[in-house]
């Protein structure tokens, strides 16, 4: 194989995967995990948007539910309002989101990393009183209930898979496009403002444009998985953007891995199937500790990752990889055997680099 | 009209006086460490169950918050050792994460040991008003005053007249020439740790007998802390006291007579405050402005 193949070896039988499994999921008698795995994907969207401005341009966001909140209430009122159809809706929710979100930039750019932090803090643990207030539009507290969708063209599937298969078809689209962004002149700029502004600034990166993109795209995703969120549900209500959903958000893009394409992925699994884990696993122990195990899992996960390998699942399985293919004497470049937690920071800008 | 203004601001100034508080207590880690800790608000949520498990054992009121407060210091002090010196010359990003992984531990675990249902929580105060000149005040809020009072005097006292209170501020503001000079730089951010905790238990056990006492009660108002600290200038603590006040009074006078805001709009009027000073004056009222050397 060249390593030009080699590389994309992995991806595609990746994509195969994804798209065989529902299927897959028929043959053990798993259908019902149809549904979560459309949720997957769709949470996949938007961490891949948190990771494009938290992981690759450095900027932190608490209040991507808050993105997220606005793509689905778009989603929502224009199906339930103006009879649009909920195909369109989308890109609806993705522009305005991207639009919103390029807009918020502007006054980020003012704020250091810390009084992002603060103020996307806040903003996300505003979301629902602010939703519940102007309840004309919204509905209030109980929220705009949708006719679920069917699948087009008399496709004999089933409701969940076509909401799976609709979901998997513009991630992947989107994964292509932030691979190919990321990999190009803008993920360097990207990143080269998050390791340092002053150098970045000193190399001709045009902070302001760079900066407020990549708000803009990240907005952008979490409007688009915000519309499927209100597709899939066929419901929307003020208390399913709570700060919890921006801090599962965060916690699957470090979880998964910041700044490598796949941890969005890995992320996005964790979130998803983390709860419904414990709950199956907990809940003959002790209906309280089902409850609250995956917020202890999230905030045990999220300081041992700080601590130990600051690229997350993906990263370690990099690292795994090449560590595997050394011990098999094929391991291309030498690498210590202490190379594992001091410098994953270095090990992950090697991967950006080979994208 | 007049009267009932001033009964506004009496009850704005007691629900402030709990802003000032945990505003004080992020001011205190701030100044030491330059970080903002999300768990703030969470950690004097789980003393203030702590305390509740107490009264349920039947302790006194006051012995009962005191061994709350004791218990929140000693807790301060582990977490910052155990979760947060390693992380301690990090980057902010990966100490903003490691403050949050704390939030959610804490509320998760508040959630497992006593479950997410609502209980009242006590008031050391008697809930009859007393009328002076005409303004019905109820001893509630002036009981709650009091005790922030009593909370900020302490503190200063600490700060300006003992030896530690002199050792943290030098190991604040030089950690390395109070290395040289025999202060224990790493300890004195650990007590910081603790202090915060304890002056935020503080916070928690104030308005806990008010928004209930559940999982979540703290984070509508770990918001108003920020917008206090921020407001007054996140390293100064006289701004953040003042702050509070402000937020306080603020929001009462807003949720009262401005009907468009009344309560729902509460926490939107916090973000627009933060998000407001930050980009127009992110020092504050009081805080110095950042001068950055290239």
């Amino acid at each position: 194989m060249t390593p030009s193949t080699r590389r994309l070896a992995l991806p595609s039988v990746a994509v195969i995967v994804l798209l065989a499994l529902p299927v897959l999921l028929g043959f053990v008698g798993l259908d019902s995990w149809t549904f979560n795995f459309a949720f997957a994907v769709l949470y996949a969207i938007a961490i891949m948007g948190l990771n494009i401005l938290t992981g690759y341009s450095g900027q932190i966001s608490l209040g991507h539910g808050a993105f997220l909140a606005l793509g689905a209430y778009t989603s929502a009122i224009l199906q339930q309002r103006y009879a649009i159809p909920y195909l369109l809706t989308i890109p609806a929710a993705g522009v305005l989101c991207g639009v919103l979100g390029f807009l918020f930039g502007f006054p980020a750019l003012r704020l250091t990393s810390l009084y992002l932090a603060l103020a996307t803090f806040a903003l996300a643990v505003a979301t629902p009183s602010v939703l519940k207030k102007f309840s004309g539009l919204t509905g209030g507290v109980k929220g705009i209930i949708l006719d679920p969708v069917q699948p087009p063209f008399g496709l004999s599937m089933t409701p969940e898979q076509w909401e799976y298969y609709l979901s998997l078809v513009i991630a992947l689209l989107l994964f292509l496009f932030a691979w190919n962004l990321l990999r190009g002149r803008t993920g360097r700029a990207f990143r080269a403002l998050r390791d340092s502004e002053l150098a970045a600034a000193s190399y001709g990166v045009d902070l302001r444009s760079y900066k407020t993109l990549a708000f803009g795209l990240s907005a952008g995703y979490a409007g688009v998985a915000g519309a499927l969120f209100a597709i899939d549900t066929a419901f929307v209500s003020p208390d399913s953007f709570d700060f919890p959903l921006s801090l599962a958000l965060l916690a699957g893009a470090v979880v998964g891995g910041l700044a490598l394409i796949d941890g969005a992925v890995w992320g996005a699994l964790f979130v998803e199937f983390l709860p419904i884990v414990a709950q199956r696993g907990l809940e003959p122990v002790s209906k309280q500790i089902a409850n609250a195990a995956p917020a202890v899992t999230y905030g045990v996960l999220l300081i041992l990752i700080m601590f130990l390998a600051r690229d997350g699942i993906a990263g370690a399985g990099r690292r795994g990889y090449i560590s595997l293919r050394q011990m098999a004497g094929v391991g291309a470049r030498a690498r210590g055997p202490g190379a594992h937690s001091r410098d994953s920071r270095d090990s992950r800008e090697d991967e950006e680099a080979r994208g | 009209m007049l009267q009932g203004i001033a009964q506004q601001i009496v009850s704005g100034l007691a629900t402030g006086g709990i802003y000032a508080s945990l505003a004080l207590a992020l001011v205190l880690i701030y100044s030491a460490m330059q970080l903002i800790n999300f768990a703030q608000g969470e950690m004097a949520m789980f003393t203030t169950f702590i305390a509740w498990s107490l009264l349920q054992a039947g302790l006194n009121y006051w012995i009962a918050f005191l061994l709350a407060v004791l218990i929140a210091f000693v807790g301060g002090v582990v977490v910052e050792r155990v979760v947060i010196r390693p992380v301690e010359h990090a980057p902010p990003l990966t100490i903003v994460m490691v403050t949050l992984g704390l939030l959610a531990i804490f509320n998760g675990l508040a959630g497992m040991i006593w479950q997410y249902v609502v209980k009242t929580f006590p008031s050391p105060f008697p809930a009859q008003p007393i009328s002076v000149a005409g303004v019905v005040l109820s001893l509630q809020d002036l009981g709650v005053i009091a005790i922030s009072l009593i909370v900020l005097v302490l503190l200063f006292l600490f700060f300006r007249y003992t030896r530690l209170g002199l050792a943290m501020r030098a190991a604040a503001l030089y950690p390395e020439s109070s290395r040289l000079l025999g202060v224990r730089v790493s300890w004195m951010l650990a007590i910081g740790w603790g202090l915060a905790a304890a002056v935020g238990a503080v916070s928690g056990m104030l308005v806990a007998p008010i928004v209930f006492l559940e999982p979540n009660m703290m984070q509508g108002i770990i918001i108003y802390a920020f917008a206090a600290a921020v407001v007054g200038g996140i390293e100064s603590p006289l701004g953040a006291v003042l702050g509070g006040l402000l937020i306080g009074v603020m929001l009462n006078l807003i949720g009262t007579y401005v009907g468009f805001i009344g309560n729902e709009l509460r926490l939107a009027v916090g973000l627009a405050v933060i998000v407001g000073v930050l980009v127009v004056r992110p020092a504050g009222l009081f805080g110095r402005r950042q001068v950055r050397r290239v």
